[in-house]
């Protein structure tokens, strides 16, 4: 009885460890299968030119995406811009001074932004900031990108504040600092590394984004000055060129999946490395 | 619980004559002549419904050494921690009663003032993510000082006795310093402010014995200049370095007197148990 029992416990346990265990693998053979085809399938095309050339037009071989490169980076400045500076003063509020009711509405608020589909927030961003001046452009696709950026910083900036030993804060009050003055100057300092590792990550997020862009960014075969213009960038560029009719564009698409995940592959690690070495929790 | 003044009068008889020139009542002064920093009459806290100290009553002398004794969660921080309003700090934390610095009541005082005038030293070192110069210098830039900051930095880590050790390296964080060294940092920052009263909540738990013996100096060579209130649990740091002890039980003051005195003529029972280690 008890025997059998035993064997019946012992092979429960085995399943359910080779179940978990499979499980496990295949999310990180996930990410390797993806590295792994972007580089077989992307890899070759990279070429100086592909960096620095504008697209040829629509059949031509050769050419570059250089202008959704640097639209990308442009869009991506913008969501900082906006969206870091009011994500940071948000996860102070929660952290620091939120009041019960107001800050659980506030996460609680924020946790639901944080997972509505972002094709939502484009077309938030093209009833906004599109329609009314009826144009597509670079300002409105970074608004979007903003909206996403929010929550992600503000729930970040509070995981590092409260993670500040209170000592610190009475130390700072202890000598007569405000409670404004204590925050800015030595927790906000203090929890410096993950705040800012925390918008990296942020900004890496949306870096992949290509819903909210499509009716808002819109695209650009060429360089888009200001920000008043349509402008191409990375996902949409993907978009456009893995979805069309030639060979020569997949090969680029590809190309342009790379250099979108290498750059967002560096950015977790580099912050990673950051938060590892400030000693700083993980969020 | 018995009036220390009472209790005392009945087993005193063999003191040194000293003895008689000390106070009646314990919301007075233990010493006649010395003059009053604080002065705490009928002191109820609590943290929400909570009551932490019941009716205290108690008077620091200017430029002594006081120190708080008493088992843990006795009151004995939460007490200390209403000299400079820090509980203010605490949601639903509110007092009764009056605390009067140098005669003025602290309720009214503008906060920070009070608390520039009263400093503060932490159980745990808690120094800033700052340099060693930044450490000390916060309080003087927050304050608004404009004049050389370097000068004032030299003779408050002097002050705090870490002068001789740090000198050369000021711009290093103040984490690359021992536990010791951190903790005569964060003095010498409640000292920049050349604060009137400094209050030491437990300040050497966290120290060896010779890191220990340095601060209890340093307190010494401090009383020239400030007032020491001090929280701690060991008894024999009651004992070496201050001038006057009260003991607190429950959140009640239960004795207040010169130390040599109640370490040795203890005039309440549950001092004396206290104090020969029989609990706490």
């Amino acid at each position: 009885m008890s025997n059998l029992r035993m064997i019946w416990r012992k092979g429960l346990n085995g399943l359910m460890l080779t179940l978990t265990g499979v499980a496990a693998l295949a999310v990180v053979s996930v990410l390797f299968a993806v590295l792994g085809y972007l580089i077989w399938n992307g890899g070759k095309s990279l070429d100086l030119a592909f960096f620095t050339q504008l697209p040829k037009g629509e059949g031509e071989t050769g050419g570059g995406v250089a202008n959704a490169i640097v639209g990308s980076l442009k869009l991506l400045s913008l969501a900082a811009v906006i969206g870091l500076p009011i994500g940071l003063l948000a996860g102070v509020y929660l952290a620091e001074f939120g009041g019960k009711t107001f800050s659980f509405v506030t996460r609680y608020t924020t946790d639901l932004l944080n997972g509505a589909p972002s094709i939502v927030i484009g077309l938030f961003a093209y009833s906004v900031a599109v329609i009314p001046v009826r144009h597509f452009s670079a300002l409105a696709g970074g608004l979007a990108l903003a909206v996403m950026v929010i929550p992600i910083t503000v729930r970040s900036t509070e995981e590092f504040l409260r993670a500040i030993p209170n000592s610190l804060r009475e130390g700072a009050m202890a000598l007569g600092a405000s409670k404004w003055k204590t925050i800015a100057t030595v927790v906000i300092p203090a929890a410096s590394g993950g705040i800012i590792t925390g918008m990296l990550l942020a900004l890496a997020r949306v870096a992949g984004e290509t819903a909210p862009l499509l009716f808002t960014a819109l695209n650009n075969q060429y360089w888009s000055p200001g920000l008043s213009q349509p402008i191409a960038s990375l996902p949409v560029v993907i978009y456009n060129y893995a979805s069309g009719p030639y060979d020569d564009w997949h090969r680029q698409a590809w190309a342009a999946g790379l250099v979108l995940l290498s750059l967002v592959l560096l950015a977790n690690i580099g912050c990673r490395l950051v938060i590892n070495r400030r000693g700083v929790r993980s969020v | 619980m018995a009036s220390a003044a009472q209790g005392r009068d009945g087993t005193s008889a063999s003191l040194a004559p000293k003895a008689r020139t000390t106070e009646s009542s314990m919301a007075v002064a233990p010493q006649k002549e010395a003059r009053l920093r604080f002065q705490i009459s009928d002191l109820d806290f609590f943290y929400g419904a909570k009551q932490a100290v019941y009716k205290l009553n108690l008077s620091i002398p200017t430029n002594k050494v006081t120190a708080l004794i008493g088992p843990s969660g006795c009151g004995k921080s939460t007490f200390l921690r209403n000299l400079n309003r820090m509980n203010e700090t605490i949601r639903n934390s509110r007092y009764t009663g009056q605390i009067l610095l140098d005669g003025q009541d602290i309720k009214r005082m503008d906060v920070v003032n009070l608390r520039r005038r009263v400093g503060m030293v932490f159980q745990r070192p808690n120094p800033f993510a700052k340099s060693i110069f930044e450490n000390v210098a916060y309080g003087l830039r927050i304050n608004g000082y404009k004049g050389r900051l370097s000068d004032l930095v030299e003779h408050s880590l002097r002050r705090a006795a870490l002068w001789e050790e740090v000198k050369d390296h000021l711009h290093k964080s103040a984490f690359a310093l021992s536990g010791g060294q951190q903790q005569r940092l964060c003095i010498a920052r409640a000292l920049a402010v050349d604060p009137e009263v400094l209050l030491l909540d437990e300040p050497c738990s966290a120290l060896d014995p010779v890191t220990t013996a340095k601060i209890e100096e340093l307190m010494f060579h401090l009383k020239d200049s400030c007032t020491m209130v001090i929280v701690t649990h060991n008894m024999q740091q009651a004992a070496r370095a201050s001038d006057y002890t009260a003991f607190m039980l429950d959140g009640h003051l239960i004795e207040h007197n010169e130390t040599s005195k109640l370490f040795t003529t203890p005039a309440d029972q549950k001092t004396e148990a206290y104090i020969t280690g029989r609990f706490g």
